[in-house]
């Protein structure tokens, strides 16, 4: 994609309508990688999975010359840049760099919503007073991120949210486009319609038999033409976006969908009491995750990755929502035995899915069920804990367990905390 | 093996043994119906290893002998064929089935790699087609269908002299019939946990004979874990369920109630598949009783909502109490009666629903209880 370089969308174009941006990383991952190998710097340097069968994560600019593209086989990545340097990914650095920029944007404005770990969303309408207009507080970003970070940004501003995106899509690497309100359509029209989101290569496809292939094409189609063609729900959004228009807004928090946790193990492990153990100390962790967050969920998911690497996700929705370790262990256990592995295990999660607020949901009553029953117990563990720590109450079973287990987020520590630390009273 | 053959009897006969083929089978030939012709009588069966139907009808034989052939496409072609006897015969790995001006020549598949079909166990007893299957009906709808809690997924049977119980619960509700029959043994005692499944489709298919249905149930030695049943020229046999550890749930039914309510039951079912169109999946019916009647409601303060008032004769004090929709249309549609009560003992206990007699006494026999499901609000 040439890189636009119209004066119109420089950084002294009329920003005063264009309260969102989107930032996105210049070869993110890449990028992280380069920042602590400053001899990489100036190379071909391309991030992904390097077994036989290792796909493209990120790659620098440099070997995005030769063809190279995120999502590609490596093995065709390899072919088109020999002599590129290849590096299997190392996600806690990029989550650490992610969430140093994200805090960057958050002390520009809390409305921040961040789509991956290397893009984002921001609506910087409120903090104009304060940091001045867009494209200054744009500018700022990019030089902050460049300055505190040493990787480069591209950001798109613009008076909506898909339209910001083309922005920064356009500005890469390392630039910033502004389109200013009254030139959207002058942006736009020129651009192909595969540009527009939400029109991939079969709607691109479509809307080209029907000898549209511009944006401008597609706004002046008539809609009646493009909802025989694509539907009535596409039809109307394709048409609200040819026209400029999108109502989304920039919502920071987006509501936890699940809760989980994973546990992978230092030895693999064949015996199945080690892997009830582990599920346990998951179903606890997650459990007591859910009721402080005042959560129930209806579906849990188990996950197991073998010693080859495979990995198999096994889920079962219950009748009713659960908040209880006992409830989730049970439904892990019984998923676990029906798939019964034959090959030692490498990893096991535990997660529940299909969130909903504890407080105001039904729940279907078992028959013989005691009428204080765990989720009444656990309930108490969680009282005990909060006074005295989680350390003070829990499973017996978990009781001189052995510190085999090397829990996925902190690499250094020996045992995995069944949750934060008691707070000194 | 050739003979001639009623359209309608072998239609009627290979739809009902194909029905019990695995979908998938393990083997290729238990995809199959086997037709064997002896004495005058063709046998079709079939057999998943779980479970095995055989039907007996009577044909025209010309020659003995037997064919193995895909039940679905043999059950396909009967049931599209028109109504004129049908000629089959066995032509070296084919079978020729010709009726009227239609012909079909279909491959078969080699008998003798065909399982042998298990033995019906010993005769236990008859009971009525008609009442089987009615009770079966009103007690297998309780049973789970999740197969990994597999002793769930299977129907109590209980036989005591000459009663029989039936149970089923997938814990959130409970159904209970007794009934009687004649055993064979009048000090007969055996309990066994028979598949819901297959004892539904057996009644079902049995009830509409008429007649009576022999219960083939061993007491150890040949045929122990499994369970036939036999009506008219139809013969089923089926693997039993490990049953050892089944619950004591008899002692679920609760002993007393501080309410009841009598209710037309056609009036209740409508109201609640009206009121339920608002529920979402794991959102209860909540059923109000007072002493001027019943309002029954679902929905969410942000969703849709919709509400009912009914007529309903209760004692004791006003009581809110949600059920899953599906489990209380499930007890109410096989009551088998006008009138149903409901009794309970508070929102969070088992309430159980029986069929009244028009008088509003309850009739003994059947009980289904069900479980609240419980709403803060």
């Amino acid at each position: 994609m040439p890189r636009e370089r119209d004066p119109r969308f420089g950084p002294h174009a009329d920003d005063s309508a264009c309260g969102i941006l989107h930032v996105d990383m210049d070869a993110f991952y890449a990028s992280v990688e380069i920042r602590r190998r400053p001899e990489l710097r100036g190379r071909a340097v391309v991030v992904g999975g390097v077994g036989p069968r290792g796909v493209v994560c990120s790659a620098s600019y440099e070997a995005r010359r030769y063809g190279v593209r995120s999502a590609m086989p490596m093995m065709r990545a390899r072919s088109l840049c020999p002599h590129a340097v290849v590096l299997p990914p190392d996600f806690p650095a990029y989550t650490a760099a992610s969430r140093a920029v994200m805090q960057i944007f958050r002390d520009v404005t809390p409305l921040v919503e961040p789509l991956s770990l290397d893009e984002a969303f921001l609506d910087v309408t409120g903090a104009r007073r304060l940091l001045g207009p867009p494209a200054t507080i744009a500018a700022h970003i990019r030089r902050r991120v460049q300055q505190e970070q040493a990787i480069t940004c591209s950001v798109g501003v613009a008076p909506t949210k898909f339209v910001a995106k083309l922005g920064s899509t356009r500005a890469k690497p390392d630039g910033m486009l502004v389109v200013p309100a009254g030139l959207v359509l002058d942006f736009l029209h020129p651009l192909p319609v595969e540009a527009l989101w939400g029109v991939g290569e079969k709607a691109a496809a479509t809307l080209r038999r029907l000898g549209l292939t511009t944006v401008a094409d597609l706004a002046a189609a008539p809609v009646s033409m493009l909802r025989g063609a694509l539907g009535e729900a596409a039809a109307a959004h394709l048409s609200a976006l040819a026209a400029g228009h999108d109502p989304r807004t920039v919502t920071p928090d987006h509501a936890e969908k699940s809760i989980g946790a994973e546990v992978t193990f230092d030895t693999d492990v064949t015996d199945p009491a080690d892997i009830r153990r582990a599920l346990l100390e998951l179903s606890d962790k997650v459990a007591v995750r859910l009721r402080s967050a005042g959560h129930a969920g209806r579906t849990v998911t188990l996950k197991i990755r073998l010693a080859d690497f495979r990995t198999v996700n096994r889920s079962r929705t219950l009748t009713g929502v659960t908040d209880t370790a006992r409830e989730i262990l049970g439904t892990a256990w019984s998923l676990f035995t029906t798939l019964r592995p034959a090959e030692p295990i490498r990893l096991v999660g535990v997660r529940v899915e299909g969130l909903a607020d504890a407080a105001s949901t039904a729940r279907q009553l078992t028959l013989g069920e005691p009428e204080h029953g765990w989720r009444e117990a656990e309930a108490a563990t969680d009282a005990v804990a909060a006074r005295f720590g989680r350390s003070a109450v829990g499973p017996a079973s978990l009781l001189g367990a052995t510190n085999r287990r090397r829990p996925e987020n902190h690499p250094r520590s020996a045992s995995v905390p069944l949750s934060d630390p008691p707070s000194p009273s | 093996m050739k003979f001639r053959v009623e359209r309608d009897s072998l239609a009627d006969a290979v739809a009902w043994t194909a029905k019990s083929l695995p979908n998938r089978p393990s083997v290729p030939v238990l995809a199959g119906v086997m037709l064997r012709v002896a004495d005058g009588r063709l046998h079709v069966s079939g057999f998943d290893y779980e479970v095995s139907s055989q039907v007996d009808v009577e044909v025209q034989a010309d020659a003995d002998g037997a064919a193995l052939v895909s039940g679905r496409l043999l059950a396909e072609i009967t049931k599209a064929l028109p109504g004129k006897p049908v000629d089959i015969a066995a032509v070296g790995s084919h079978l020729e089935l010709v009726c009227g001006s239609a012909r079909f020549t279909l491959p078969t598949m080699p008998v003798e790699d065909y399982p042998t079909l298990p033995e019906m166990p010993a005769a236990a007893g008859t009971i009525d087609a008609a009442t089987f299957a009615t009770a079966v009906a009103q007690v297998a709808v309780a049973a789970g269908r999740d197969e990994t809690l597999p002793m769930m997924t299977g129907v109590r049977v209980e036989l005591n002299g000459t009663s029989i119980a039936m149970l089923a619960t997938d814990r959130y509700r409970l159904a209970m019939r007794e009934l009687e029959w004649s055993p064979n043994d009048p000090d007969i005692s055996i309990n066994a946990l028979v598949p819901a499944r297959t004892l539904n489709d057996t009644a079902k298919t049995l009830g509409p004979l008429g007649g009576q249905v022999t219960l083939a149930l061993a007491h150890g030695g040949a045929g122990e874990g499994m369970i036939g049943f036999a009506g008219g020229t139809r013969r089923t046999t089926s693997r039993l369920l490990d049953g050892a550890n089944y619950p004591p749930v008899r002692s679920l039914f609760p002993s007393t109630s501080n309410a009841q309510a009598k209710v037309s039951v056609a009036a209740l079912v409508e109201v609640v598949r009206r009121v339920a169109l608002v529920a979402e999946r794991t959102t209860p019916v909540l059923l109000s009783f007072s002493d001027d009647g019943l309002v029954v409601e679902a929905g969410g303060s942000e969703e849709a909502r919709a509400s009912e008032a009914m007529e309903a004769t209760f004692t004791g004090e006003a009581l809110t109490i949600g059920f899953n929709p599906q489990y209380l249309i499930d007890g109410l549609q096989n009551l088998g009666s006008a009138t149903a009560v409901l009794s309970f003992i508070d929102a969070f206990k088992p309430a159980v629903i029986a069929p009244a007699d028009d008088e509003g006494e309850i009739v003994p026999g059947y009980r289904y209880l069900i479980m609240p499901i419980r709403v803060t609000r």
